[in-house]
């Protein structure tokens, strides 16, 4: 076959055959990147086990909807819509690009199944794929480099800016492209001078400009260019390859990896060791994460895998009332610490330091109240609820605790709940109810099917005790028998666990597990969501736990439970999910058809709901810990709903409702705004049927 | 015999402390027929005024001058004191940190008893000495039997007797001669003086605490006069703190400071759960609310509902008034 | 540096109302929870973190029956080198002095160049270590919020005075120290920490091991007797006062002058 232009695979150079590049320049590259690859292997071969091979089915879907699909880019739609671009181009361009490897070693080498007519139309596809690219580059250069979203800030106590490195590498994807457009363009521009026609190249794409541009040049300035072009984007993408595993674009290589050994299980801690038994604990030297190599592998990945889009930390509570935590700088921070010490050129030196004290900081590390969002809103699966639970762990176990938190510690571990107040008054507040509600005490040998699991707060403290006394109202009204364990309960301890005190948790974990198997029920309620978290998903082995709203709608749907027409027409409510019952368990709209179930009940919701729910300042023991804030959590999220033109806060979460009460104060809306339980609500409207029962026979209109 | 009962004077800058005349109070409980003197320790001119102010309630003064006690210094006080107290006597001092510091050790070197912060003394019954004192920081009050056949030292609780308003004249013995040579194995240094900012409300014995019936935070300088007038401190609820009008270290509550003054004053507090979670000791605790349905008055010993921002000015002004 | 910090088991009652029994003979202990008491607490920490600087071991000293032993243990979790349990059933009932003689007999058996307590316990007495100081002849200084090794023989010891101020001395070793809280931060101790020392073996020393002479101890011993607990009458919910604002403020001052709260 005659051709236009003399192809990489034949062509001299100063009486040297350019084959050899075309041979040296892959090999080199391919050798250097998997030094590389190998050298950025050694710390997760150090680190501790992490089994992530279950569920391969699960595994695989996920990988597809969520890196191969990018579901959740668009969550940031102009970044995540440039996102797409880029990575679709980047899947097509990638048979194009394996391709010229090997053309430059063999001319006219098609990739298997790319003859034929797939071939034309791959052709094409890969001419817009770049073209697109290249838009998608400038445009995200201009953005990053000139806009400047704030997002991608990096505060000076967290290092320098990382602009340049991701305009640098954009610079690098639009030279291969550019390259591959040269390439083909001064072809086309070469046959159709010889008068062999061409294959068909789409209008308005880069290689129909580049041929185009070209069209007038002699032969051997198409020669130099389509020689110069093929050779530069050989370089650079071999260069590029090995340039990934030195930062944040080392994602483009972890990310399919990294999402397809995502955590599986939400609402559960790991354990403090895979693969330790929770018995064989107190065999272990050490606990939690102290040094670097105390992570699993799987958590030095997602340092690796940190693209640094900075949507955590926009996402995070912590980061948006100034406390000292970025999730971001998370995995950043790890990662340069890990390049530090593990470096391409040169010794290994890992270090037996503490990272508290090194990169991270002991309040940075308490700040996080484990709600989730940073990890609802990561595109490709980063973890940190585990990794601070690691570090906390290791802090506990070297003692580092702050006193503030020390005390309600040590008060659960004496009398199972954190202010130590004494075990018999745990069911003080049933003595409120009125007789025809009662609530059954197993600790006194009472029989019911279904457990109210009440929990520290809920029992203990004055305002939060009106919730018990709701929940129970609520739970007799729909006709369900119901007991509590009384001073036979102590705190479940999802926060505990959540803070590291791993051994504790333990034993209050096989302590409320014995006394609920003992008390022979076979449902548990709650109106905690932290202890329902708690219960359904770390403890095991016992029955089917159900969080109130969930019992409501039960309730309400069977026609157990009515509800009255809503008391005050002129309110607008709005429902705030809480962390442990929205993002970590996926209840989001059975509260809010309760509420929907009062009749005439007006709701709106606010910008950040469900997944993106706010938090509100942390349950368990966050209401102990003396954060460094600017201003508090549950401020901005009043005002988050004083936006979305609501004066009544719905929440369903006793923590919740403390931090919203203050909040409230806090923020001057005493009058304008008020916070509720969903199960005081549900409570006050309850259909009781009075007016039949007055016998006077006419509804109420 | 009789008994004779020694209250040793604490003092600043040649005036007598308030205790000087809460000991007198204290002696006549323990026997109003003992006598009584009271025992000046210090250096320089400046004892003249002291013994001059305490000969108006103590019979006898005892004035010890010595160069070596110049700063009250437990170390160099205690064998001096071992030395010119007699056997079986009583000692009466104040509970703070110089009584705590001295008596402990005073009563081993006397060979007496000791009883540490008594709060009431219940009189004699042959050589039993009835004592009151509390315990479980206050929450408990103990009756204590304290045999004296061997003397006893007694810490008083400063503010647990009042001066009786009896008046003697007494004469003033200098006994500097008999304390011989002070050599303590302890040497004061200085004196570090807690920076404005460092305010430790956790041993403030009076606290003006305020909450968010304050309102504003010009409003504060209300209760800081309050505070001033009274020789007590500010402190506050979370709210004041997170709006940051008053700093973190001023904070009573369970995501703050413990606090166990004597005497709680709260100025707009509602009295939240983690609020009183802070205030221990049972203090005697006054509340100013206006809304008389707030939690804060279920606690409280005292309680005035009316709008803080015009009452309190006023109970300054009359505080001052009558100073 | 050879530390020793004398250690009390104490009931924990911060959050809890006491009630006194029907005799008035004690406090209700049945529902009460025990735990170090707090000031002993930060004397053991201070003491850990000089060892730490200067070397040397730290021993944990209490009187008690034999569960005190769980609070011993505590510190031991902490980082204490060494727990001694002085246990006796003629040491019950002993008034501070008592307490101070035994502990006397326990220092001389060792060598010990610091000696802590805690500035008080649960009966607010603030007397042991003053006492001990005093029978060992060794200075002595209480409330002690900072300590400063200089050398050997001398330490600079921080006092927490009035008003907050700190009053500065130098002290030369051996010597006693009652410890203030918040001189440092206590560190955390877990249930793992706890468990870790379970098994370390504590010694019990007994009267006839101290050579203690049990007529001058425990209750025979006592010149200070406690005769009976008792709570002060307390009126219920505040008393509200009523009158113009002049008379309010008159008795209001009244009142505060009464309780110590117009200096």
């Amino acid at each position: 076959m005659e051709t236009a232009l003399i192809s990489p695979a034949k062509a001299w150079v100063m009486g040297i055959p350019t084959v050899i590049f075309s041979v040296l320049i892959p090999l080199i590259g391919v050798a250097a990147f998997t030094y590389i690859i190998a050298k950025r292997l050694a710390p997760l071969v150090r680190a501790k086990p992490d089994p992530r091979l279950d569920r391969p089915i699960d595994r695989l879907k996920a990988m597809l909807l969520y890196a191969v699909g990018q579901y959740r880019q668009p969550r940031y739609m102009m970044a995540g819509v440039l996102h797409i671009v880029l990575f679709a181009g980047f899947m097509i361009l990638s048979l194009r690009s394996i391709t010229l490897v090997v053309l430059g070693i063999q001319e006219g080498f098609v990739l298997p199944g790319l003859g034929g007519v797939v071939g034309h139309i791959y052709n094409v596809l890969k001419d817009i794929a770049a073209t697109l690219v290249l838009i998608a580059c400038i445009i995200a250069a201009v953005r990053r480099g000139i806009f400047q979203p704030e997002r991608y800030d990096v505060p000076k106590r967290y290092g320098k800016n990382h602009t340049g490195e991701a305009v640098f590498v954009l610079m690098l994807i639009s030279t291969l492209v550019t390259c591959d457009m040269l390439f083909e363009g001064t072809y086309v521009a070469a046959q159709l001078k010889k008068g062999i026609s061409p294959e068909f190249v789409l209008p308005a794409t880069g290689t129909w400009f580049a041929a185009n541009f070209f069209n007038d040049s002699s032969f051997a300035v198409l020669q130099r260019v389509h020689l110069g072009a093929y050779y530069l984007h050989d370089l650079v993408f071999f260069f590029f390859l090995c340039f990934l595993p030195m930062g944040k674009h080392f994602h483009v290589i972890t990310s399919l990896p990294n999402v397809f050994l995502m955590k599986l299980r939400k609402g559960v801690i790991k354990p403090v060791e895979w693969g330790v038994d929770e018995s064989k604990l107190d065999e272990l030297k050490s606990f939690g994460v102290k040094k670097f190599e105390d992570f699993t592998w799987k958590h030095m990945l997602d340092f690796y895998s940190c693209a640094d889009c900075g949507r955590c930390s926009d996402q995070c509570p912590a980061n948006a009332v100034k406390r000292p935590l970025s999730p971001r700088f998370i995995s950043i921070k790890s990662r340069d610490y890990c390049f530090k010490n593990y470096p391409i050129r040169g010794e290994m030196t890992p270090k037996d330091e503490m990272l508290i004290g090194t990169i991270f900081t002991e309040d940075e590390i308490w700040s996080c109240t484990t709600c989730g969002a940073c990890e609802a809103e990561c595109p490709i699966f980063i973890e940190y609820i585990d990794k601070i639970v690691d570090l906390r762990r290791g802090m506990v176990d070297e003692g580092m605790v702050p006193q503030s938190l020390q005390k309600p510690l040590k008060a659960i571990e004496k009398r199972g709940n954190p202010w130590g107040k004494m075990e018999k008054k745990r069911s003080e507040w049933v003595k409120a109810l009125p007789e025809t509600c009662e609530v059954k005490l197993f600790e006194q040998g009472d029989v019911a099917e279904t457990l109210y699991f009440v929990d520290s707060i809920t029992s203990y403290d004055d305002r939060m005790q009106k919730i018990a006394q709701a929940t129970a109202k609520v739970l007799s009204s729909a006709g369900i028998e119901f007991g509590i364990l009384g001073k036979d309960e102590k705190d479940s301890g999802n926060e505990v666990r959540r803070f590291g005190e791993e051994m504790l948790f333990q034993d209050l974990k096989s302590h409320n597990t014995e006394m609920i198997r003992e008390s022979g029920v076979t449902r548990i309620v709650t109106s905690d969501p932290h202890a329902f978290n708690a219960l359904k998903n770390e403890y095991a082995g016992l029955p089917p736990v159900e969080h109130i709203s969930q019992t409501i709608v039960k309730a309400v749907s069977s026609g157990r439970l009515r509800l009255k027409p809503i008391e005050d027409v002129q309110k607008v409510y709005t429902y705030h999910d809480p962390c442990y019952l929205g993002r970590h368990n996926g209840v989001y709209e059975d509260p809010r058809k309760a509420l929907d179930a009062i009749p005439g009940l007006r709701r709106v919701d606010m910008l950040k709901s469900r997944d993106r729910s706010f938090c509100c300042g942390g349950g368990g023991l966050m209401l102990f810990y003396e954060p460094e804030e600017e201003q508090r959590m549950g401020v901005l999220r009043v005002k988050m709903a004083q936006k979305a033109g609501a004066n009544v806060i719905v929440t369903a979460c006793p923590f919740c409702l403390v931090n919203m009460e203050d909040a409230i104060k806090v923020a001057g809306l005493e009058g304008k705004m008020e916070a509720i339980d969903l199960a005081e609500l549900i409570e006050r409207h309850i259909d009781r049927g009075e007016a039949e029962e007055q016998g006077t026979g006419t509804p109420e209109v | 015999m009789a008994l004779s009962i020694f209250a040793l004077i604490g003092h600043k800058n040649g005036a007598a402390d308030d205790s000087a005349f809460e000991l007198a109070a204290a002696a006549k409980a323990v026997d109003s027929g003992a006598s009584l003197t009271a025992v000046v320790c210090g250096a320089g001119s400046e004892l003249d005024s002291v013994c001059q102010a305490v000969s108006a309630v103590y019979p006898t003064v005892w004035k010890i001058n010595h160069a070596g006690l110049a700063y009250p210094n437990a170390e160099a006080l205690r064998p001096a004191l071992a030395k010119v107290i007699p056997k079986g006597a009583i000692v009466l001092m104040a509970h703070d940190t110089l009584g705590m510091d001295l008596g402990p050790g005073l009563s081993i070197k006397l060979d007496a008893a000791f009883v540490p912060d008594v709060v009431g003394i219940e009189g004699l019954d042959g050589n039993v000495l009835k004592l009151v004192r509390q315990e479980f920081g206050g929450q408990v009050s103990t009756h204590i039997h304290c045999d004296i056949r061997d003397g006893a030292v007694i810490n008083v609780r400063s503010g647990a007797f009042q001066p009786t308003g009896e008046t003697a004249s007494g004469s003033v013995v200098d006994k500097s001669g008999d304390v011989g040579d002070i050599q303590p194995k302890r040497k004061y240094l200085e004196t570090v003086v807690a920076e404005v900012g460092d305010v430790d409300i956790t041993k403030a014995d009076v606290l003006v605490s305020v909450g968010r019936g304050i309102e504003d935070q010009e409003n504060i300088s209300i209760a800081q006069e309050l505070a001033d007038t009274i020789g007590a401190v500010v402190s506050c609820s979370r709210p004041i703190v997170d709006a940051k009008w008053l700093e973190k270290s001023r904070q009573v509550g369970t995501s703050g400071k413990t606090v166990k003054p004597k005497v709680y004053i709260a100025l707009g507090i509602s009295g939240s759960f983690q609020h009183l979670g802070g205030i221990k000791g049972n203090p005697f605790m006054v509340a100013i609310n206006k809304n008389p349905k707030a939690p804060i008055f279920q606690v409280a010993d005292v309680g005035v509902v009316t709008n803080l921002l015009e009452f309190v000015p006023e109970l300054t002004e009359r505080i001052k008034e009558k100073k | 540096m050879e530390i020793l910090v004398c250690v009390k088991r104490v009931p924990d009652t911060a959050e809890n109302e006491i009630v006194v029994n029907s005799s008035g003979s004690d406090i209700e202990r049945g529902d009460l929870v025990y735990s170090v008491n707090e000031w002993d607490n930060y004397a053991v920490e201070e003491a850990i973190q000089i060892r730490d600087r200067v070397g040397g071991s730290v021993t944990v000293v209490t009187v008690g029956d034999e569960e005190s032993e769980e609070v011993l243990r505590r510190e031991m979790a902490m980082g204490a080198d060494k727990g001694i349990l002085i246990s006796d059933p003629a040491f019950e009932g002993s008034d501070g002095k008592g307490i101070a003689t035994i502990l006397k007999a326990e220092v001389e058996k060792g060598k010990y160049d610091l000696i802590l307590t805690g500035a008080q316990a649960d009966d607010g007495a603030a007397q042991v270590g003053g006492m001990l100081a005093a029978m060992l002849d060794l200075p002595f200084a209480s409330l002690v919020n900072k300590i400063e090794i200089v050398n050997e023989k001398t330490i600079q010891v921080g006092r927490e005075v009035e008003g907050g101020n700190q009053e500065m001395n130098e002290i030369s070793l051996p010597c006693v120290l009652s410890i203030q809280t918040g001189i440092n931060e206590p560190r955390y101790v877990g249930i793992r920490g706890i468990r870790k020392v379970a098994s370390v073996e504590i010694p019990v020393h007994k009267a006839a091991d101290l050579g203690v002479d049990t007529a001058k101890v425990g209750k025979a011993g006592a010149k200070v007797k406690k005769v009976d607990y008792f709570i002060p009458p307390a009126g219920k919910g505040a008393e509200i006062l009523e009158g113009s604002s002049e008379e309010i403020a008159d008795k209001l001052i009244e009142l505060l002058k009464a309780k110590g709260g117009i200096k």
